[in-house]
């Protein structure tokens, strides 16, 4: 060991350099108010090993991203848990570098001479941003999709340089693969190594003025930054670390539905560091947008950047710093007051529907939702698998893609199987016509690609859809375009209609519409429930 | 320079908390990437039986390569490709179906008729028709798929475990 460290220093002087790093003098003040940096540096190393981690599983395309990313979080261990630490991570780093920023500027860190190391710091706040700006497109759901139309929107509207920004953006027809291939450059391209550039400044300022010290440390002993202060770090660093860790093991990653540009029920929300800029924007109104999308947030950035110009004062105690803490509680309401208005103001199901995942069974018909409620009922998965799963069963697998058969084949084939295919074993399916027909044009509906997930389609939205087929709802309404239009379409109920109301509507449609043609439908409470929150899920 | 120096004990104590706080994160780090990179996604396995064709034209000891759509799971996606398989009528009752690929280091080999061999062209590796090495690098006889015949129709399965060999 000693011979291989002697061997080191003598040919790189490694070992001596980091001796001097740690052995950096820090003023006898130094301590847990100045662990943030610290923990801002861990949590970018964290980001980049868990990004790099998805990267390796990830295809970053429109066509792909989602699936990959659903293939990272179901189908490979420990996946979900990468995925929870880099979403959360991120959420993490602002709230980080922001109180990084605080703190120096609570002390008055800031002042002559560690002006540079200030504004160093401005940017890496911006870079941060840009991070979370640019990853929120990744994953390419709803969520994401929606959240960068507005993000471009938004930019596209600041005087002058708006046309060039959604340009360089990729976005001037619409977010697309274009905007897409710039966002992920830009993700994992252009700034990461463009953060450690900064960081690395940033540690060199740092050490070329010293750690800020306070007022009176001139007086007494200075302390070395190993081992004391490096522990304070660690122990914040492993505080940090457990938060995130839980957060990434409690709270399950949001990936909501494949992003869908035509789908108008979607609510889009930023991520919960921008609901402020959000809410501001609501304010504005006309004319006056542009002042909360452009002038407001470029004058703050200007302003943060100033700071040390700003206030020129010589440095004082934190305690006696007012005005410094009056800024600091000022900002903190109004934004704690802009985000609280934002979050009242978003429907519930904006945040709920994200956690459900993919809900592919909202593309499909009553019917053809009824068909996959027969299929159980009748249990034809004892003998049949849906997908890929290979599993020892007497019939073929139905998902697997390979014959495709017609309709009428199916149903004849459902009434006598013996008569279709000579020697077969299956027995004969006794449901009615309809009810045949429904199962064919689910089996019709089944690829290798979704089989897996016909198998997760909750039980209420296949017997309320069973019960919508039984009593040819269809003969008067409209899902998802199929059916007839003498009676208003249903999807979109949820936002017209609530639960009691649609209830009442069908035991005694008279007395909630008086001209109405829809006949009572005597359903047991139970029956009532399952059609009601079905059609309430509609899309 | 007069230094504020913590007593030996102390310090010490920090340094091993240090270390042990460094190493619990990187094992809540490394462990969970090691298992997400060397553990093999949960569903993966391929589709059942395929239909590689009729067989009834196919000749005692004249291997015949037939071409067959098989479903695959390929990472997040399913796919259907088109796979060969060299098929040989051994006797009236056995057929067998061996993988394209040459058991040395994955080359298509073909049937040489003038020599009645299997010849891979990347190492000269040379196989029976019964898939045994004759000569060359190869280290196992061809690899088998799992055959069925239903009527004239030879179904092909999935691959034979290698370690069984021909």
């Amino acid at each position: 060991m000693r011979t291989i460290l002697d061997w080191l220093e003598d040919r790189t002087g490694a070992p001596s350099a980091i001796q001097h790093f740690l052995d950096e003098e820090i003023p006898a003040s130094a301590g847990w108010h100045q662990v943030f940096g610290s923990v801002a540096m861990f949590l970018f190393i964290t980001q980049a090993f868990t990004g790099i981690m998805l990267a390796l599983n990830y295809a970053p395309t429109p066509g792909e991203a989602y699936n990959s990313l659903r293939y990272i979080m179901t189908e490979l261990t420990g996946g979900a848990l990468i995925r929870g630490l880099h979403h959360w991570g991120a959420s993490m780093m602002v709230i980080i570098v922001v109180l990084h920023m605080v703190q120096v500027f609570l002390w008055g860190a800031y002042k002559k001479p560690r002006e540079a190391t200030w504004m160093m710091g401005v940017i890496l706040l911006l870079v941060t941003l840009a991070f979370a700006l640019t990853g929120y497109l990744l994953p390419w759901d709803n969520r994401a999709y929606w959240g960068t139309v507005v993000t471009t929107q938004i930019s596209a509207s600041a005087p002058g340089a708006g046309p060039y920004v959604l340009r360089l953006m990729g976005a001037e027809n619409g977010v697309g693969v274009v905007t897409f291939a710039r966002f992920y450059a830009v993700h994992v391209l252009v700034l990461p190594p463009l953060t450690m550039l900064l960081i690395l400044l940033h540690v060199y300022l740092v050490r070329r003025h010293g750690v800020a010290p306070a007022p009176g440390d001139e007086l007494k002993p200075k302390q070395k930054f190993y081992p004391r202060q490096v522990f304070k770090d660690t122990a914040a660093i492993s505080l940090a670390f457990i938060v995130l860790f839980s957060l990434a093991v409690i709270a399950k990653a949001p990936l909501g539905r494949l992003a869908d540009p035509t789908d108008t029920t979607f609510i889009p929300r930023p991520e919960w560091y921008f609901l402020f800029l959000f809410q501001l924007l609501k304010y504005c109104e006309g004319p006056l947008e542009i002042l909360a999308s452009v002038v407001l947030p470029t004058l703050g950035v200007g302003l943060l950047f100033l700071v040390p110009f700003l206030d020129r004062a010589p440095v004082i105690r934190v305690t006696k710093r007012t005005t410094a803490f009056a800024i600091v509680i000022l900002a903190a309401i109004t934004w704690t007051g802009l985000t609280t208005a934002a979050v009242r103001s978003t429907p519930p199901e904006a945040f709920a529907a994200d956690r459900e995942g993919p809900m592919e069974w909202r593309d499909l018909t009553p019917e053809e939702l009824a068909g996959v409620a027969y299929f159980k009922s009748e249990s034809c998965g004892t003998c049949h698998t849906l997908g890929l799963r290979q599993e020892d069963k007497p019939g073929p697998n139905l998902g697997a893609g390979g014959a495709a058969r017609d309709a009428a084949w199916m149903i004849a084939h459902f009434k006598q199987p013996a008569s279709m295919v000579p020697g077969s074993q299956m027995p004969s399916v006794s449901l009615s016509d309809s009810q045949l027909n429904a199962m064919a044009a689910f089996l019709l509906k089944l690829t290798p690609q979704n089989a897996m997930k016909m198998q997760d389609i909750p039980q209420y939205v296949l017997e309320g859809a069973a019960l919508y087929q039984k009593n040819r709802c269809n003969m008067c309404h409209q899902v998802n375009g199929v059916g007839m239009k003498s009676g208003p379409p249903l999807n979109g109920l949820a936002h017209r209609r609530d639960a009691t109301w649609v209830k009442g509507h069908f035991l005694d449609p008279q007395k909630f519409t008086k001209d109405s043609m829809m006949p009572a439908y005597p359903f047991t409470a139970q029956q009532n429930e399952t059609i009601t929150k079905y059609l309430l899920s509609l899309p | 320079m007069q230094y504020n120096t913590d007593n030996q004990g102390r310090r010490g104590f920090l340094v091993r908390a240090t270390q042990a706080l460094s190493a619990l994160i990187g094992g809540a780090l490394g462990i969970p990437a090691f298992v997400y990179l060397f553990t093999p996604a949960k569903s993966h396995s391929t589709g059942g039986w395929v239909d590689a064709g009729d067989i009834s034209q196919l000749k005692l000891n004249a291997p015949e390569e037939l071409p067959f759509r098989r479903v695959r799971m390929d990472g997040w996606k399913i796919i259907t490709e088109k796979s060969t398989a060299w098929v040989v009528r051994l006797s009236e009752k056995e057929v067998v179906a061996y993988t394209p690929q040459c058991t040395h280091l994955g080359c298509a080999y073909h049937w040489e008729e003038s020599k009645g061999q299997f010849l891979c062209p990347c190492h000269t590796s040379n196989f029976s028709i019964d898939g045994k090495v004759l000569n060359g690098p190869a280290p196992r006889p061809l690899d088998r798929y799992l055959v069925k015949v239903d009527g004239t129709r030879l179904l092909i399965g999935p691959e034979q475990s290698k370690t069984k060999g021909a």
